[in-house]
């Protein structure tokens, strides 16, 4: 009987410690989830009721010519950031391993603090920086192209330039996975492998790489998925423009929703936007631990 | 030896260097905000800073709505700080140390949702808010953040370490489960939760999406919406809007600056490198 009295009274102070999340959870996240799958089968305005339209929407958006646009953006994104990203990020942990005491906090500060800053912060100093007129990176642009670039409204250089303010901004984080995997590794596999007459390019490619990979992976997988998430810079830079080349798929949700009233069409984007983030980084994540395993 | 020594003095020039151009549009934002607007677009205006002119600092003071967006994003991101590190830390400990039916659905449940990005639930959420009467208010820019699964990822691994034995002691004295989360567990975590703390005070902090969806009215903007509005209304003026940018990053540069070594272990420890 005690016992019993004892096993119910275990299972609700368990349940007192998980109500809050719980709560919080159904209300603003799994509700929300079962509603963007209800709307996308709808013609719902934003705000209020719609009529269930079947699978109009999904109709609609594998015609709709934006839709490709922003797909091709998104990857065309990806290209420019992720694997980038990961490289640079490499190479400064690298160095900044092999940094001590205060010479390495100071350089570490240094490529750190841009991740720290909020995202129209960094898009206000990068306009600033690239300004037509005014900007202190628009003698590089003569030099290369012969005049002035307007880079944020030219639809060659537009999404190259919101990658490297997207670097710039987000790259000391993956920095710090690095190091952190760098740090990880024993330092008495290096000292052995010295001793062994090991060259410092051996070294890397037969110890620092290997071990490190999973970081690697991680890194990469990380970025692939933020960068599909693409948003903030790109909407604060140039809304999607000129001519939709800078043109996503979340800006696609953000403006039938918010601009054009679709509540259901957005919906209907938001749930092929997630699909693909899941498909992608899954698929990614196979490969990348396939590629390792092999070596 | 001296080869290796003058390497290593090479290296750490090179690297600095890097670092130094690396930080370059930070610098070059702070030279253009204590410019005067017409010596920033002046040909003579080099990298050197050649003035000291407060003028558009205390125009972005008293000539915005700063102060607002201070209050805003401060209030805001302490609340969402507050209650992710305590409903994760209670919903963690039963995940970890209790039996219940519904356990292993609830871990399943919160290890999924760290795949959905909430940038797709924009759309219902917003229906949401408004259907609570939320738009506009700090309730609705808080809501919707509040749900950041890896906090209850990284209480729970800390949790399933423990050593049963301390737990053995404590319930013997007579103390439940509240007693050993937050008289015991937790101050010998500090160091998890302060980590905690940081990455989800930052991730609030410089939210814009949401904050961006959900407020509509100048003065209940947060910092990252709001200096998009001076940018809007100031024109072209540089000075100005570095000014304000400036101010607006300052409250988490100085943090980072002085918090460094925590920053950088919260990084590692809630992205699972480093346990």
């Amino acid at each position: 009987m005690a016992m019993i009295r004892n096993k119910t009274r275990h299972r609700l102070v368990a349940y007192s410690l998980v109500l809050p999340f719980v709560a919080i959870f159904t209300l603003v996240f799994a509700y929300p989830v079962i509603e963007v799958i209800r709307l996308s089968f709808t013609n719902a305005p934003l705000i209020g009721a719609g009529d269930w339209v079947g699978w109009d929407n999904y109709i609609r958006l594998f015609s709709d010519r934006l839709f490709y646009i922003s797909v091709k953006n998104n990857g065309y994104f990806v290209l420019l950031t992720v694997v980038p990203t990961t490289v640079i990020a490499l190479l400064i942990a690298l160095a900044v391993n092999r940094l001590s005491g205060r010479v390495q906090a100071l350089a570490l500060v240094l490529f750190f603090t841009p991740y720290v800053l909020p995202v129209s912060v960094v898009t206000q100093i990068w306009a600033w920086m690239l300004d037509f007129q005014f900007g202190i990176l628009q003698p590089l642009f003569t030099a290369i192209t012969g005049k002035p670039v307007p880079v944020f409204r030219n639809p060659h250089w537009v999404m190259p330039a919101v990658a490297v303010v997207t670097i710039w901004w987000t790259n000391g984080f993956n920095v710090l996975l690095f190091l952190a995997g760098l740090r990880n590794i024993p330092g008495e596999l290096y000292e052995a492998a010295a001793l062994d007459g090991a060259t410092r390019g051996q070294l890397f490619r037969r110890v620092t790489w290997p071990l490190l990979w999973p970081v690697t992976a991680l890194v990469l997988t990380l970025q692939l998925i933020l960068q599909l998430k693409l948003f903030d810079q790109v909407y604060l830079l140039s809304e999607g423009g000129p001519f939709n080349s800078s043109y996503v798929l979340l800006l696609m949700v953000y403006r039938e929703a918010f601009q054009l009233n679709h509540g259901g069409y957005a919906a209907a984007i938001s749930l092929v936007v997630f699909l693909l983030i899941v498909v992608v980084s899954v698929l990614q994540y196979q490969l990348l631990r396939i590629g390792g395993g092999r070596k | 030896m001296t080869r290796r020594r003058l390497e290593n003095i090479a290296l750490a020039g090179i690297t600095l260097t890097a670092g130094a151009i690396w930080i370059f549009p930070l610098y070059w934002a702070f030279v253009t905000s204590i410019r005067s607007d017409a010596r920033v677009v002046s040909d003579g205006a080099g990298l050197i800073p050649d003035e000291f002119n407060p003028t558009s600092y205390v125009d972005a003071l008293f000539n915005t709505s700063l102060i607002d967006w201070y209050i805003n994003s401060i209030g805001t991101s302490l609340i969402i700080t507050v209650v992710v590190l305590v409903t994760g830390m209670m919903c963690a400990y039963a995940l970890s140390q209790m039996q219940f039916p519904g356990r292993r659905l609830l871990y399943l449940v919160v290890l999924a949702s760290f795949m959905v990005p909430a940038q797709t639930l924009v759309v219902p959420q917003f229906e949401l808010m408004n259907r609570l009467d939320l738009i506009n208010r700090w309730g609705g820019i808080i809501l919707p953040q509040l749900v950041v699964p890896v906090v209850i990822i990284v209480y729970k691994q800390f949790f399933d370490a423990l050593p049963k034995e301390m737990k053995e002691a404590v319930v013997l004295d007579g103390g439940g489960d509240y007693t050993l989360l937050f008289r015991v567990y937790l101050p010998l975590n500090w160091g998890i939760t302060t980590a905690l703390g940081i990455i989800t005070f930052i991730m609030s902090w410089n939210a814009f999406l949401w904050p961006f969806l959900v407020v509509t009215t100048e003065n209940m903007m947060t910092i990252p919406v709001g200096i998009t509005q001076v940018n809007d209304a100031f024109g072209v003026a540089y000075a100005r809007v570095m000014s304000v940018a400036l101010l607006a990053a300052a409250p988490v540069v100085i943090a980072y600056l002085i918090f460094q070594k925590r920053v950088t272990e919260a990084v590692m420890i809630s992205s699972g490198v480093k346990g």
